[in-house]
């Protein structure tokens, strides 16, 4: 039989020989994947909401009434006391605060200008922003119109007051739902911890042990020990992709509008890219622990600038560039609008160049490495 | 006969540290070549070097006709190799790990199992063939690793310390493996620091700190190097000792077991009589004094100190 194929063999029984492998390559990515799914999300729910209500008329008790229909808030016990939002907004147990003046309902009958207190625990920017922007929608809309029934009651006004209407229309993640932005993410996030992990240990692990030693006297050819060694990790990562595609139509119910074939092309030539770069680091470690803390080094920047979690737009501008560097960053935007968009060659295309590019460098680099090394 | 190893003025440095340093030697088809010195001479490097798992830093090395630069596929065809630490797959059984060597060969498939039968009753592994190689104990794994680089029948065999931390019983053993191979004339190179295990050898090189510093049959060791060697025994071991090594008539002197050794000049005509007169002039009074056939202990005792430390071994080496 073909000698390659004897060490493709061999590497499975490695394989299932070691619990922590078979943690590291079937459980950890499922987990990973709901962790991901479920818990990193950017969508703003149920926020905590502390009304004053220092009026208690007709008008602020509708007013909260609003507040409290919202699918964004999420009323927790109205306060006795001003400062109660304080202390509320301080536990934690609020993160916006309402005041309603006492005047508030004679201002509206009036048509003067009412104010509403409004407090805000900022400490998480993203979340407080955009929950303090539907908040103020919400006030803002509900004061208005209550001032415009008024106004018609009393004869003082006949026709609407002149507005632009902007009516949104929301594309590719119809809902905004942050699963959908997220679980395509981790499918990519996934093949790149899984094989750049498993591909930095191939080498260095049969050298820390000694059995390089003996491998290397045979007439074994360093294409079959290459090929040897990284099929498995590929086939094994194609299964793990396998699965938590499935589970992201599945079970997630993420809009899948594009091309399977195109998705699975990509991933290979990912998957290449990641090997290549495991084997380089594997080839120039002495020791696993080594090899991990490398791929780990590697993985963590390659996190946070891919745009994972972060919109690189958002990056300043020399961080903006960086991210050309890495390859995962141009794997998300494909698998991204792949699975969002529908996209395909014709949008994708300086991406999918991009990672072949690097493909081919790093495992021509990992390649290059392994044979001077041996 | 024809030469399996052509070695000349191999030299392997690691940055500025010379660890094999002008060795040339050879190995004839179908010997057992004994290649001796203490730890850390330089004798694994140089196996590494003649399987072509370290590139040579100058010098030529040839097996088989093949230098190793260039040809180092096609040799390692014909070659097995049993490194000195144990180097299979703990994790693999010892059958696993002999049918993925046997695979790594090339061992056709059909005249497997035969073949596996065959080293695994010589060696007796049958009670160990389904253990994984990392729980065996030392004697196992070193015969597990030992039928591994024999299973696919090279013509030259490397093993480097095989015996080490093995105990005399499996160590008779191998060395009974070891004298089928060369039966049926396979090449045998074979790395020890155990001197009665180089009686076995049909020739053998002794290294010293990177060089090479003797070779020849263990007969013409012991006749060119710590001939006049006598076995002294008396009441007073550590006097004698003393009196001996203080002696000009003696080259050097060791405890051997309760007895000492003593090499005698090479020029004294009866070594026995002379240390005789020597003890007698000492008032200790001896029980026997007898020349001996010197062990090959008694010749690297001797070699090793006329060599001593690097900075003499530019004396150069002689045979």
């Amino acid at each position: 039989m073909l000698r390659f194929i004897q060490v493709i063999k061999k590497e499975f029984i490695h394989l299932r020989r070691d619990p922590m492998a078979l943690r590291l390559v079937i459980v950890a990515p499922i987990i990973q994947l709901i962790m991901f799914g479920y818990a990193a999300t950017h969508d703003v729910r149920n926020v905590p909401v502390a009304v004053f209500d220092g009026d208690r008329s007709a008008e602020s008790r509708q007013l909260i009434e609003e507040i409290e229909h919202s699918y964004y808030f999420h009323l927790i016990q109205t306060a006795d006391d001003p400062r109660d939002i304080e202390r509320r907004l301080q536990s934690g147990e609020a993160m916006i605060g309402v005041q309603i003046p006492r005047d508030f309902q004679r201002k509206i009958m009036r048509g003067t200008p009412a104010q509403i207190g409004l407090y805000v625990d900022g400490t998480d920017s993203n979340t407080s922003g955009v929950a303090t922007a539907y908040m103020l929608g919400i006030l803002r809309q509900g004061a208005a119109s209550m001032q415009i029934r008024q106004a018609r009651t009393e004869g003082r006004l006949r026709m609407a007051p002149p507005s632009v209407s902007v009516e949104p229309r929301v594309w590719y993640n119809i809902d905004l739902s942050s699963i959908n932005f997220m679980v395509p993410g981790v499918f990519g996030l996934i093949l790149l911890v899984l094989t750049v992990m498993l591909g930095g240990l191939s080498i260095v692990r049969e050298r820390e042990t000694g059995t390089l030693e003996q491998l290397l006297v045979t007439p074994l050819k360093i294409w079959e020990l290459l090929l040897g060694k990284l099929v498995p990790f590929a086939l094994v990562a194609t299964l793990d992709a396998s699965v938590i595609f499935l589970l992201a139509l599945g079970w997630f119910h993420v809009v899948f509008r594009g091309s399977l074939t195109l998705l699975v092309a990509m991933a290979l030539v990912f998957l290449v890219n990641n090997l290549g770069f495991g084997l380089l680091i594997s080839t120039l470690s002495r020791t696993q622990q080594q090899a991990q803390l490398t791929a780990f080094l590697f993985i963590m920047p390659s996190v946070l600038l891919s745009g994972f979690f972060f919109p690189i737009a958002n990056m300043p501008v020399p961080m903006q560039y960086v991210t050309y560097l890495i390859p995962l960053r141009y794997f998300l935007e494909i698998v991204r609008g792949i699975f969002l968009k529908g996209a395909g060659i014709g949008v994708l295309w300086p991406q999918m160049l991009a990672l072949t590019a690097f493909a081919i460098a790093h495992f021509a680099a990992g390649i290059a490495a392994f044979r001077k090394r041996l | 006969m024809g030469v399996a190893v052509q070695v000349d003025g191999l030299v392997r440095k690691f940055g500025d540290f010379i660890a094999v340093n002008e060795v040339s030697f050879e190995v004839r088809e179908g010997e057992i070549f004994g290649f001796l010195g203490p730890n850390g001479s330089g004798k694994s490097t140089t196996i590494r070097c003649l399987c072509g798992l370290l590139l040579p830093s100058a010098g030529t090395v040839a097996v088989h006709g093949l230098d190793v630069r260039r040809h180092a596929e096609e040799i390692r065809a014909q070659i097995g190799y049993m490194p000195q630490f144990f180097s299979l797959y703990s994790d693999l059984s010892a059958r696993q790990n002999i049918e993925f060597y046997a695979a790594m060969y090339g061992v056709p498939r059909a005249g497997l199992q035969q073949r596996m039968g065959e080293v695994c009753e010589r060696l007796e592994l049958g009670p160990i063939m389904e253990r994984p190689a990392g729980n065996l104990s030392t004697g196992w794994r070193q015969r597990l690793a030992l039928a591994t680089s024999i299973l696919h029948r090279p013509p030259l065999v490397f093993l480097d310390e095989p015996t080490s931390g093995v105990d005399p019983i499996t160590r008779r053993m191998f060395w009974e493996v070891i004298d089928d191979l060369a039966q049926d004339g396979t090449t045998v190179f074979v790395t020890t620091h155990v001197m009665d295990e180089a009686e076995h050898c049909t020739r053998l090189a002794m290294m010293h700190y990177g060089r090479l510093i003797a070779q020849g049959s263990p007969d013409e060791m012991r006749s060119r190097h710590a001939k006049n060697m006598v076995e002294v025994r008396t009441g007073k071991l550590w006097d004698t000792l003393a009196v001996l090594q203080a002696s000009d008539a003696v080259v050097e002197a060791v405890v051997f077991g309760d007895a000492i050794h003593a090499e005698c000049h090479a020029a004294l005509t009866n070594p026995a009589q002379t240390v005789r007169e020597v003890l007698r002039s000492a008032r200790i009074s001896v029980e026997s004094v007898a020349a001996i056939q010197p062990t090959m202990e008694d010749v690297f005792v001797s070699l090793a100190r006329r060599y001593g430390h690097p900075e003499h071994v530019a004396a150069g080496g002689d045979g």
